[in-house]
């Protein structure tokens, strides 16, 4: 019954317009401005550019419960819907990993690609005392109090994990004496460091690219496994002695009961969104890199991200 | 010299055909979806996103719909405030304490033309503020950390209790309830709070549902159960002439409401809500007892009116500066920028000084558009909203239906908007205001959360919360504000009248 109210409601929307009708739909899981909105507008948009679909993709903002309730929504619902992709990040699988979406788990829907990666980064003030990594976790290996990061999900989301994450390399075991404060998005985490009330910034890259250019803060080190195009002279915590990769992947998944070719030519549409000309434009602008992986490979890579993460939830005791 | 260059470059790129055509067709457009309740600025600028993108707009072109229609929205908000007591939307949730008193009373016609110039002055003023002072006044949100937006919010609270012109415990046992329902869904460390399993409750309740059920939705009770004697629905609308009088009157208050505005619209914590209350609040004290706000007086329109749409102005400030969203409706054109590839943030203002620029000058256009539509031709708008209630009582309930619906996709939303309509019913049976519940619901998680950073940050340590000069500052006027309507009225009104 949602499906056709959904239909007249967008019908409503679109006589306005004059707008055809639309074959494709993108659930972004959040409200409009975060990152899943970002993945379904940029992706939609190039997937009608470039000829993959016939009609512009419809994208439907489904906010709730972490992205709790779109993963809900395509579950018991959509769940042999073939014209439908939900907007997908590191953040899913976190949640999935962590329980956070009311029982359910990641093999209820098919991971079907991402198609660019938001690399982690550790920010500090322009000011700040600290040169290196190595100098901040010396510090909070002294004091734990004295350094409070501020990120941009919540205590125990991906954000808080990859401080947590290189202060455990490092071999410090007290993780819950760090101060985190989860704050509304990665521009207010900044602006709560560059004000001083807090001494680092846990974010993606995307969220400083404008800070870092400014002058206003310094990239101590960013999770990658090499040093990302375009910011050549923020070095990685590998290169630093921190063994710490993480990336805010942002790609697709569908759901689980569509036909395997379906599955396929999902993948297949990304591949070509991933190697056409504007996306590439589009990740040069928006601090993200490269990082293509669809269809069955990308499915077993995200199982085994999310095996690690529930390691290391258990680990700080956000899950037993 | 720099900035009649940078705007006249702004002014080259809005006086284009095609610029103005889309400026003007925001501003109506924005207007119609503003006086709608249910349809807000946010959910307005987010359905007409797609359209901006298949009609293949440019990056400035497509920056100019959206603004010109939140502007619009940001003026239409007030039309159904005063003639139908339903907010179109939140921010405009403050102009139905004096504005719907004022149709009542027969003075509609003169309620909807001093908030138009109210809103006129309050936006004209924020985008000068914006064009003057943006990459300067951007430094003021790193000013802001937890202690300090908890002491924001505590002041509105405050200033809450003197509010109602009635009864202040009726006042004060609604914020609470509103305090209350805000405390549903995931704390800030991701635990659930009186949600009992429900997925939908995990986000908590969105303002907006208990706005449409509060008013609208129980307004649509009140009309069927009276069979529309006491309901608020058919106030008429006379000559709409120019009360030259009182918008001079308001003068003073309509300049000290938009600066109020702005200065709550560059917070990002802050947004156009507050903006308005602190507006309207800050002028009912000026003006004591002998101001008799709350009863339909034309300064008790122009406050709010001019605040809120300072604050809209304002909320541009962080969002363009610094890329923080100030407001949902900023969140909205924020992602609308991502997606036209420009990266919001401190080097905006000299990467692509033809966006900005641009901005600037169609904003300033766009105020005068909207004088125009909003004062000689608010007729037409009003007539949206003056058709017989047999039509009319249908559409608003279904255009709240739909209205809540596009936000999230999702029946539950609609239940539990039925469910704050049932309770709005109640609560004006025993004659407990619904304002301070909506207030209640919009501040409360946000105060909660800072309190919470300010309780990480300093281990706990309680001294924190008046640790700097700003945090002391809103403290003394928070407790400035709590007492002084119950001690030092007689005291407050004297220096007024110099003011005045």
């Amino acid at each position: 019954m949602s499906k056709t109210l959904r239909a007249l409601v967008a019908g409503a929307v679109f006589s306005v317009a004059g707008t055809a009708t639309f074959a494709a739909e993108c659930i972004a899981p959040a409200n409009p401005g975060g990152g899943w909105d970002f993945t379904c507008r940029q992706i939609g948009k190039i997937l009608h550019d470039i000829g993959q679909v016939p009609n512009p993709v419809q994208i439907t903002n489904m906010a709730g419960g972490g992205g709790g309730l779109a993963f809900s929504h395509v579950v018991n619902e959509r769940a042999d819907d073939a014209d439908l992709i939900v907007a997908a990040s590191q953040a899913t699988a976190t949640r999935l990993a962590q329980n956070a979406y009311a029982g359910m788990t990641a093999d209820q829907v098919r991971f079907v690609g991402a198609i660019g990666a938001d690399p982690g980064v550790i920010v500090v003030g322009a000011d700040s005392p600290f040169q290196s990594l190595g100098d901040m976790v010396e510090a909070i290996k002294a004091d734990p109090g004295s350094v409070a990061f501020a990120g941009g999900s919540a205590a125990g989301g991906f954000d808080h994990l990859k401080v947590l994450m290189i202060l455990k390399d490092a071999g410090f075991t007290d993780i819950t004496k760090v101060k985190y404060i989860g704050v509304d998005g990665g521009a207010d985490a900044i602006t709560q460091t560059v004000g001083g009330f807090t001494q680092g910034m846990t974010g993606d890259m995307s969220e400083i690219v404008g800070f870092l250019q400014s002058g206003e803060v310094r990239a101590l080190a960013v999770l990658t496994e090499e040093r990302v195009p375009g910011f050549e002279d923020v070095p990685t915590a590998k290169e630093q002695g921190f063994d710490v990769v993480a990336v805010n992947w942002r790609g697709l998944y569908v759901p689980k009961d569509i036909s395997d070719a379906d599955f396929e030519a999902w993948g297949a549409k990304l591949q070509a969104v991933a190697d056409s000309a504007e996306w590439k434009e589009t990740m040069a602008a928006n601090g993200l890199a490269p990082f293509t992986k669809v269809g069955g490979d990308f499915q077993s890579w995200v199982d085994g991200v999310i095996a690690d993460t529930v390691e290391l939830s258990k680990e700080i005791g956000v899950i037993q | 010299m720099d900035l009649l260059n940078n705007l006249a470059l702004g002014f080259s790129v809005a006086l284009s055909f095609n610029t103005l055509f889309l400026a003007v067709a925001g501003c109506f457009l924005g207007t119609i979806i503003g006086a709608l309740p249910g349809l807000g600025p946010s959910n307005g600028v987010a359905i007409l996103i797609p359209i901006s993108f298949s009609l293949g707009l440019d990056a400035t072109s497509a920056l100019v719909l959206m603004t010109s229609v939140y502007y619009g929205a940001m003026y239409g908000g007030r039309i159904s405030s005063i003639l139908l007591n339903i907010p179109g939307d939140e921010p405009a949730l403050m102009t139905t304490l004096d504005g719907y008193p004022m149709a009542k009373a027969g003075r509609a016609g003169d309620a909807l033309v001093i908030s138009g110039v109210a809103s006129f002055v309050g936006a004209f003023l924020a985008t000068i503020g914006l064009m003057l002072l943006a990459p300067y006044l951007a430094r003021i949100a790193f000013q802001f950390g937890p202690a300090e937006y908890f002491a924001l919010y505590l002041l509105a609270f405050a200033t809450l209790g003197g509010m109602a012109s009635n009864n202040q415990a009726k006042a004060a046992m609604a914020a609470c309830i509103g305090l209350g329902i805000a405390m549903i869904g995931q704390d800030g460390s991701g635990v659930p709070r009186f949600t009992h399993g429900n997925l939908h409750l995990l986000d908590g309740i969105d303002f907006l549902v208990a706005i449409v059920g509060l008013f609208a939705i129980s307004e649509v009770f009140v009309f069927l159960e009276t069979q529309g004697k006491e309901s608020s629905i058919g106030v008429k609308l006379g000559k709409v002439t120019v009360p030259v009088r009182d918008i001079i009157a308001s003068g003073w208050t309509m300049l000290r409401a938009s600066l109020v505005g702005f200065v709550a619209g560059v917070l990002p914590g802050a947004g156009a809500s507050l903006g308005s209350f602190l507006a309207y609040m800050s002028e009912k004290n000026i003006a004591g007892e002998k101001g008799k706000f709350g009863t339909g007086v034309p300064r008790g329109v122009a406050a709010p009116e001019a605040g809120n749409n300072a604050a809209a102005g304002g909320a541009l400030v962080p969002m363009l500066t610094l890329g923080v969203p100030g407001s949902g409706t900023t969140a909205v054109l924020l992602a609308l920028l991502m997606t036209l590839n420009i990266t919001p943030g401190p080097t905006l203002f000299t990467d692509k000084p033809e966006v900005v620029w641009g901005l600037i000058a169609t904003l300033l256009i766009a105020n005068f558009v909207l004088l125009a539509m909003n004062v000689p031709m608010v007729k037409i708008f009003v007539r949206i909203l003056m058709v017989p209630p047999a039509i009319l009582l249908p559409g608003v309930t279904m255009i709240s239906f739909v209205g809540i619906f596009s936000l999230s996709g999702s029946d539950f939303d609609l239940l539990l908007m039925t469910a704050f309509g049932v309770l709005g019913w109640v609560l004006r049976k025993m004659d407990v205001p619904t304002v301070p519940i909506i207030l209640g619901i919009l501040l409360g998680g946000n105060m909660e959360d800072n309190l919470r950073r300010a309780m990480t940050l300093s281990d706990g340590d309680i001294m924190f919360l008046w640790s700097s000069p700003i945090a002391i500052g809103l403290w003394a006027f928070a407790i400035a504000g709590f007492v002084a309507p119950m001690f030092l009225r007689n005291l407050l009104k004297k220096p007024q009248a110099v003011a005045d």
